[in-house]
Formats: structure tokens, C-alpha cells, sequence
């Protein structure tokens, strides 16, 4: 028996250690999403985010003064100055770029024509000279740096202010709120006329909402943009909340109408023999109880909306003034690529709504998952 | 302001619209045909024909004007010339046949189809598996959950970070350059590496459905009846045949369902390709190459509608498959 309980014990490791792993895989890279946007932008250039907490060596070059900068001191000629920027330490310097951490801080380089530089700890260096310099150019002093962890909110305050994403997020929320409570009572209501009410062709219908559901909606985005210029509606939030509403009412008409369907049919029954009329059943009776798949969906809906990128970048406008996040984070992608500070920090503000959304209502979308697995995307 | 008062004011005018519509046209047909009087019988039955009509009706005219007419609107595009102004019959499906870039892109649509299923899926069953045994199980589903609420462009800048490239001899800042470097390797391009950087572009979509996977398998193997399991233990069955000749058999059919879900997410994969390499290096896929012909540079709407048929018709039989599942689960 001794043996047996050893070995399940074991593969009780064995499965927390896979867990462990598999929660590390798939968090680390927006982990490191978020690092990266709280860091200062000279050191997310300079290391990689996990190396963040720690105190970061940096190698660079400052060039010294020239002839202007010169003072005279007594016989000699002095070139003074700071290499160093604030909150910075000196751990080594050189003059060649061959061996740039030759000498420690305050140690003094004897240079050619009788010159010498030192370099103090904190950051003060003195050329001098015996004859008067005349250099238009400074001679390199190279520096290897050690800078302690910065943190700072500033590339959030910078991106929602300069780079215009504080007004896509509002764009994105008038987006994405209509478009989500419209296709919910449009549905609503068919879902009901297709659970509970008696006519033909209802399971015709029903066939037409499943199939409907997995449509492409790459195919719709032409005819529709024509459709919406030859009536008039242009480019704008109007059409952009009907074709949401369009292309989510297939997934939202099936989820609501399984979870009716699901309600007692006795209830009902009751009502109606008590003359309720099909209106009244379901303001009082169907609606309140459905709360459940309502939110389901409603929270899918949002998610969608809110991520899409390919309905907004047709049906709204692409000046910096309409566009959504998801819209403004494609463009920074392309012109702004090797600015991450900018980059990660407006990726975490487009995500960050989303993230505590599905925090909040998780329960929700599981149970809206489970629904309704056939919807793809 | 002057947009949050539009918004809010769509809010109300739709959901009021809606409501009025609802309200009024139930109470129009009670007018009409009221159920009383020397006619209630004829009446009521009448109203009832109709009723159903007036609660469906805004959603039918939707899903046709916004789903049905696109499809169609969309095959006699595909036939006709640029503008549209020309019928040139199946012209631009010869051209398709012919372009490498199609080629491409259906050859990479395959490779998608063939990866990201099959791996979202294992993914998806092993976490279900593991995290159902664990104490602290629901949040390790959570964190696996979690990039499901991720936009494919916000994803797509995440994993820009991973694979990130800097010069030999540089520090590198992205995680898989920084590990290659670690262990003594030269720092790979990633994303321009022909071939291999489709499944670069993959990685990413399997990361978001892998949380998808996961919960529905999760539900689907708690719902196996424990006699089963426990027969199997003391007929002396490890874990792993267990899990593989007594549950994996099981769930077959759910395994399907999200089989054909994370296909149809594949067949229609456009994001990722667009932020991350925008199809370029060998990594253009059916969507991006049809948003290409439609709105970039001269607009081909002929060739762009040709192409988004050949993707409605990769989807076709699932939805074919789809609606014949549901037609049996309603009798």
C-alpha cells in the first residue's frame, strides 16, 4: 500500500508543477506587457523587462567640452563637466573605445601632449591640458553606468494626452455600449417568438440562425459599405452600431433562445390561461428569468465590440479623431514600432477594460461559452 | 461631450424605439382584432398568426439586410470587374487559380487549419485535466482563461515584445532572443524567417483559445459519470489510460464542437496577420489578402469578393454539419 500512496502523491506534484507551468506560459506575456509599460523608456531599450526590479549597467559615450568650453587655471588649460545624468552611478570609464572601463572613478588617464582626464564618483570630470585646446569636436569619455529601477506612470499620462488614445476610448465606449444593448432586445424578443410561440416555419428559422452563425463577416463588409453610402448613413457610429448589431444577433438570437426554451413550461401555461397576453409573459416573466443568458451574452457582445478591429477600421472613419483603440494601437504599431513605451502602454489601456470585464463576469461567460460553443470568433 | 450625448442618445432612442415598436404594434393587432366580441374565436386566432411576425420581425430584417443580401450581393460581385460595372463572368476565379499570392494564402490557411485546431485542443484538454485536480484549479483556468478578453492587435503588440530582434552583441529585450542568447545562440529575426514565422503568428491564437478549449472540455469531463472512472481504477487502470481509453472516448463529441469552433475563428483570421507581418515574409492568409484587393491602393472588389466566397465556402460545411447537430438536439 506504501508504495501505491507514494506514487500518487508524486503525480500530485507532477500535476501542480504542470499547472504552475502552464499558468506561467500563458501569463508571462502579458506580464511582461505590463512591466514594460511602467518602466522608463530609456531602460525598457536597454533590458529586457524581466531584468526590471534589478539595478540595470548601461555602456554609453558623453563627449567632453570644446575649446569654448575652456577655462584657464593658472598655467594650464580645464575642460570641466558631468558625464553623468540624474539618479545615475558611475561604475567604470575609459577613453577608447576599445577598452571602455579602463579606469575606476577617480582614477586619472595620462593622455597624449602631457593632457590628463579624471572622472570623479559622481560623475564630475576635469581635462586638462598645458597648451589651450582647440577642438571643435570633444573627445569621447566612455561610460558604463549603473541606474537603480525606475518606475513611472508617465508613458500612460503621455499616451492619453499626445498620442490621442484618451479620445479613442472614448470613441471606443460609443462604440461599443449601443452595440451592445441594441442587438440584446431585438433578440430578446425573436428568441422568444422562437422558443415559445407556435407558427410555421419556425424550425426553418431556427436552421437559418445556426447556419447564420458562422458566416464571415469579411464578406459583408463591401455591400454593406455600399449599402450604407447609397442610403446615406456614410461612415459613423450609426452604421457602425447596426452592423454590430447585424453580425451579433445570430449568436445572440441562439443563446437566448436554448436558455427559454429551458424555462418551465408551466409558468407560462399559467400565465397564459390567466389571459396574460404574449407581451406581458414576457416583460414579467421571460425577461427577468433569462437575466443569466442575458448577461452571458451581453458580455460577449461587449468583449467583441470592444476588440474588433476589422468592422471599425470599414465602417468608421480613419482620421485620428474616429478612430477606436484597437484602430490607434495598429497605427502606432506601424509608425511607431520601436517606441515601446508607447506602444505598451496603450495596448494595456485597450486591454485593460476587457481584463476587468472578464474578471467581473467570468461566471457569466463561462455559462455563455457553454451555451453556445458553435459561434467562432 | 457633444459624443457622449449622441451616444447616450442612441441608447435611448434605440431601446426606446425598440419598446415602442414591441409595445405598440402588440397593441395595434389587439385593436384590430380584439379577443372578444361575435368574432373572438376568428380574431384570436387570426392575432395569433401574426403576433409571432411582429416579435421576429426587426431581427429578420436585420439578419437579411446584414448577413443574407452580403453573401449574395457578395457572389455577383465576384463575377463582375473592379467597380463592379462589368460582368465578366468567372474571370476573377481564373485569376485566383493562377495567383501565387492566393496560393499562398490558402496554403497558409491550411497550415493554420491543420495547427492551431489541433494544438488549441490538447492544450485546452491537458489544462481541463490538470486544473480539475488541483486545489487551486479555478484560478490557475482563470490565468488560462484570461487572454481570451485580449484583442487580437493587443495581442499581436504582446507577442511583438516576445519576439523582438536586436543585432548580435546587443542586449537583447525580447524573451525568446533572450533565452536563445542565454544558452549560447545567435538572435533569430523571428518574424521575417519564411515559413517558420507562421507558426510564430500561430503561437498567438493558440495562446487566446486554449482558455476557450479549456472550459468547455473542463465541463464537458466533469459531466462523465464517476462508475465509470472508478471501475476502471480498480480493474487497476494508471491515470493515463484512464484518461485516455475511459474519458477522452467520452467526450468525443464535445471535443468536436470546439474543434470546428476554433476552425471557424482559423478560416477567418485576419488580426494577427494584419498587426504582426501584415502578410508579408510568406505569412498572407485568405482575409488579409481579401482586405488587401478591397482597400488598399486601387480597390479590386471583383478579386476582394472572389476571395471572401472561397473562405464562405471553406465555412460552408461546418455550417451544413451545425445545422444538422441542431436539428437533431430540437426533435
Amino acid at each position: 500500500m506504501d508504495g501505491h500512496a507514494g506514487t500518487r502523491s508524486s503525480l500530485v506534484w507532477a500535476v501542480n508543477i504542470a499547472a504552475a507551468l502552464m499558468v506561467l506560459l500563458w501569463t508571462i506575456p502579458t506580464f511582461g506587457l505590463l512591466v514594460t509599460s511602467l518602466r522608463d523608456r530609456d531602460q525598457i531599450a536597454a533590458s529586457g523587462w524581466w531584468k526590471a526590479p534589478f539595478t540595470s549597467v548601461q555602456s554609453d559615450f558623453v563627449r567632453a567640452g570644446t575649446a569654448p568650453d575652456q577655462v584657464a587655471e593658472g598655467a594650464i588649460w580645464v575642460i570641466a563637466g558631468n558625464v553623468l545624468e540624474p539618479g545615475e552611478k558611475l561604475r567604470a570609464w575609459g577613453t577608447d573605445s576599445r577598452d571602455p572601463m579602463a579606469f575606476a572613478p577617480g582614477e586619472v588617464a595620462e593622455l597624449a601632449d602631457g593632457r590628463s582626464l579624471t572622472v570623479a564618483v559622481d560623475g564630475a570630470y576635469r581635462l586638462t591640458s598645458p597648451e589651450q585646446f582647440s577642438e571643435t569636436r570633444g573627445m569621447r569619455i566612455f561610460v558604463t553606468t549603473l541606474t537603480p529601477p525606475r518606475f513611472t506612470l508617465e508613458n500612460f499620462s503621455r499616451v492619453i494626452g499626445a498620442e490621442g488614445l484618451g479620445q479613442a476610448f472614448l470613441n471606443t465606449f460609443t462604440v461599443t455600449i449601443p452595440a451592445t444593448i441594441i442587438p440584446i432586445l431585438i433578440a430578446a424578443f425573436a428568441a422568444y417568438a422562437l422558443a415559445w410561440m407556435e407558427f410555421p416555419g419556425r424550425a426553418l428559422l431556427i436552421a437559418a440562425v445556426v447556419g447564420l452563425l458562422v458566416v464571415p463577416l469579411q464578406l459583408a463588409l463591401i455591400p454593406l459599405l455600399k449599402l450604407h453610402n447609397d442610403i446615406g448613413l456614410g461612415k459613423g457610429y450609426m452604421g457602425i452600431w447596426l452592423a454590430h448589431t447585424g453580425f451579433g444577433l445570430p449568436l445572440a438570437i441562439y443563446l437566448l433562445r436554448n436558455y427559454m426554451v429551458g424555462l418551465p413550461r408551466e409558468i407560462i401555461e399559467s400565465a397564459r390561461v390567466d389571459g396574460a397576453s404574449d407581451f406581458q409573459i414576457f416583460r414579467r416573466i421571460i425577461l427577468p428569468l433569462s437575466f443569466p443568458a442575458l448577461a452571458s451574452f451581453a458580455i460577449f457582445q461587449f468583449l467583441w465590440v470592444w476588440n474588433d478591429l476589422l468592422v471599425a477600421t470599414v465602417f468608421l472613419g480613419n482620421t485620428r479623431e474616429q478612430l477606436v483603440m484597437t484602430g490607434v494601437l495598429r497605427e502606432l504599431m506601424g509608425s511607431r514600432g520601436g517606441d515601446w513605451e508607447i506602444l505598451a502602454a496603450s495596448a494595456f489601456i485597450s486591454i485593460a477594460v476587457p481584463l476587468v470585464v472578464f474578471f467581473g463576469m467570468q461566471k457569466y461567460l463561462v455559462r455563455g461559452l457553454l451555451a453556445g460553443s458553435v459561434k467562432g470568433g | 461631450m457633444e459624443q457622449f450625448l449622441l451616444a447616450s442618445g442612441t441608447i435611448v432612442a434605440g431601446v426606446f424605439g425598440c419598446v415602442a415598436w414591441f409595445w405598440g404594434s402588440n397593441m395595434v393587432l389587439d385593436l384590430a382584432l380584439p379577443a372578444r366580441g361575435p368574432r373572438a374565436g376568428a380574431n384570436m386566432q387570426r392575432a395569433g398568426a401574426i403576433r409571432p411576425w411582429l416579435f421576429l420581425g426587426p431581427a429578420i430584417l436585420i439578419l437579411a439586410v446584414y448577413l443574407v443580401y452580403p453573401v449574395i450581393n457578395s457572389a455577383w460581385r465576384s463575377l463582375n470587374d473592379a467597380d463592379g460595372t462589368a460582368f465578366v463572368g468567372l474571370k476573377n476565379y481564373q485569376w485566383l487559380m493562377g495567383d501565387s499570392k492566393f496560393h499562398e494564402s490558402l496554403g497558409n490557411n491550411m497550415l493554420w487549419l491543420v495547427t492551431v485546431p489541433a494544438l488549441s485542443t490538447v492544450f485546452g484538454l491537458i489544462a481541463a485535466q490538470i486544473t480539475d485536480r488541483i486545489r487551486w484549479g479555478n484560478f490557475a483556468k482563470s490565468m488560462v482563461f484570461m487572454p481570451m478578453a485580449i484583442s487580437f492587435v493587443g495581442a499581436g503588440v504582446i507577442w511583438k515584445f516576445i519576439y523582438d530582434f536586436r543585432g548580435v552583441g546587443q542586449e537583447q529585450i525580447g524573451l525568446m532572443n533572450a533565452i536563445v542568447v542565454y544558452f549560447g545562440g545567435t538572435p533569430q529575426t523571428w518574424l521575417v524567417t519564411p515559413f517558420w514565422n507562421n507558426f510564430l503568428l500561430m503561437a498567438v491564437l493558440i495562446w487566446i483559445q486554449t482558455g476557450f478549449a479549456m472550459v468547455i472540455l473542463s465541463a464537458a469531463l466533469r459531466g462523465i459519470p464517476e462508475e465509470s472512472i472508478e471501475a476502471a481504477i480498480l480493474d487497476g487502470a494508471n491515470p493515463w489510460q484512464v484518461f485516455m481509453r475511459i474519458k477522452v472516448p467520452q467526450i468525443w463529441g464535445t471535443i468536436a464542437v470546439v474543434w470546428t469552433t476554433i476552425t471557424i475563428t482559423v478560416l477567418k483570421i485576419f488580426d494577427i496577420v494584419f498587426v504582426m507581418t501584415n502578410g508579408e515574409w510568406g505569412t498572407q492568409v485568405l482575409a488579409n489578402l481579401m482586405y488587401n484587393w478591397m482597400f488598399r491602393g486601387a480597390p479590386d472588389y471583383g478579386r476582394g469578393s472572389a476571395i471572401a466566397i472561397v473562405i464562405m465556402a471553406l465555412v460552408t460545411p461546418i455550417m451544413i454539419w451545425n445545422i444538422r447537430n441542431a436539428r437533431r438536439e430540437m426533435r
